[in-house]
């Protein structure tokens, strides 16, 4: 697999100079298999830009939601294959006990929020609810399961072969735990993550700010590094970046993290437009 | 899987920051979690003990009704609430760790996940006197 990330910041786009290494744009990531199938993880403004390189394509593409907050679908109404007359479109997310998924996008994608609506799209749309069990798209072999977020939101486990990534950009597994990490089976997304080749995981917050913001859904650094080391990942890319956040801050926190200790793991940066290969 | 639902871990999380006694069951009644107010009761610390049965945890208790005459474990709220899936309350005495009888209220209602999945049930005892 081929995975490449389109938008790395959390809650709000932050484009400017100062956030142009690690990006500005919201949660995006493309999977793209070995026979070229294309998965979208999330739909922030990082897709738009995944959506011109498609101009043209042909091939399905599988989008897969992790849920609706707005960070996370609202590069949707700009992502130019939806545009695309004939072009199959697959678009994954959580199940609610309330509305199915078509109703709850709509309520973005509609009038006066957004002025197109979902069925006006000319491409060929199905909308499902990710199934609790594992399931196949495109030879890729996928797991999605709830995790510790405010509102239904999963994670995802995507495998080829031997391989596997784990995509959390939301998620905080040490809410309401006095000493994180605690044992493995009551701890959330563990079994998403373990073992995973490549972890891209939610590190929104400083120690100081996440004790200001506990149950928001999000993670400190040192909680995303204590859950990939529980989990035992072979890479750690940290995700989902506050947008007051700029460049220099977030190396400063690489640079102290490396300092800090011996990490079982190889520690990414999570850059917008960084590719991995796994 | 080897991990618990994600609903079974919040509602765990919460009873750890709640000061009444809470217990946790899965679907076939083996007590999951009980949090500290509820290590008083048992006489035993979550950590020591583990995962129990029904059969285990509730012989612990031995509940007794007003009349005197014990509370057969299907009577109790938390059996009520996964067999019949809906919510059950009753008072009752026990004899807690200390020896000492008192009288508790339990209400117990059940854990349905995203899903309609049938994750087990959640038990809360009120002392009364």
């Amino acid at each position: 697999m081929r995975i490449t990330l389109w938008g790395t910041r959390g809650s709000l786009a932050a484009p400017g100079p100062e956030t142009i290494r690690y990006g500005g744009n919201t949660s995006c990531v493309e999977v793209r298999s070995k026979k070229n199938a294309l998965l979208v993880l999330d739909a922030g403004t990082g897709i738009q830009r995944l959506g011109v390189r498609e101009r043209g394509g042909a091939g399905r593409i599988d989008l897969f939601l992790t849920h609706l907050h707005m960070d996370h679908i609202q590069g949707l109404g700009f992502f130019e294959p939806l545009y695309q007359p004939g072009r199959e479109i697959h678009i994954w997310g959580p199940p609610s006990p309330t509305l199915d998924l078509r109703s709850r996008l709509a309520r973005y994608l509609s009038p006066p929020l957004f002025p197109v609506g979902l069925r006006d799209l000319p491409c060929r749309l199905a909308l499902h609810n990710v199934p609790p069990e594992r399931f196949e798209v495109a030879g890729l072999e996928i797991k999605a399961d709830l995790v510790c977020h405010p509102g239904p939101t999963v994670g995802y486990r995507i495998s080829e072969g031997s391989r596997s990534m784990a995509y959390l950009p939301d998620h905080e597994p040490a809410l309401g735990m006095c000493d994180f990490p605690g044992p493995a089976e009551w701890t959330s997304g563990f079994d998403l993550a373990a073992g995973a080749d490549l972890l891209i995981h939610d590190a929104q917050y400083t120690v100081e700010e996440y004790d200001e913001r506990i149950g928001w859904g999000h993670s400190a650094m040192p909680d995303a590094l204590a859950f990939a080391t529980l989990t035992g990942v072979g890479r750690l890319v940290p995700f989902h970046h506050d947008p007051t956040h700029d460049d220099a801050m977030l190396d400063r926190v690489d640079s102290a993290t490396r300092a800090a200790r011996q990490l079982p793991f190889e520690l990414l940066a999570g850059t917008e437009g960084s590719i991995f290969d796994i | 899987m080897f991990q618990k639902a994600i609903e079974l871990i919040l509602t765990r999380q919460l009873a750890s920051s709640l000061a009444m006694p809470i217990f946790l069951v899965d679907p076939s009644g083996s007590l999951l979690f009980y949090n500290e107010a509820a290590e008083q009761l048992l006489g035993s610390r979550y950590d020591e003990t583990g995962e129990m049965s029904m059969r285990q945890w509730s012989s612990r208790f031995a509940p007794i009704a007003e009349d005197g005459s014990p509370v057969p474990a299907e009577a109790l709220p938390l059996s009520i609430a996964l067999q019949k899936q809906r919510a059950a309350h009753l008072a009752f005495w026990i004899r807690g760790a200390d020896g000492v009888a008192k009288k508790v209220a339990a209400t117990a209602f059940p854990l349905e996940g995203q899903g309609g999945r049938q994750l087990g049930a959640v038990g809360i005892f009120w002392e009364e006197s």
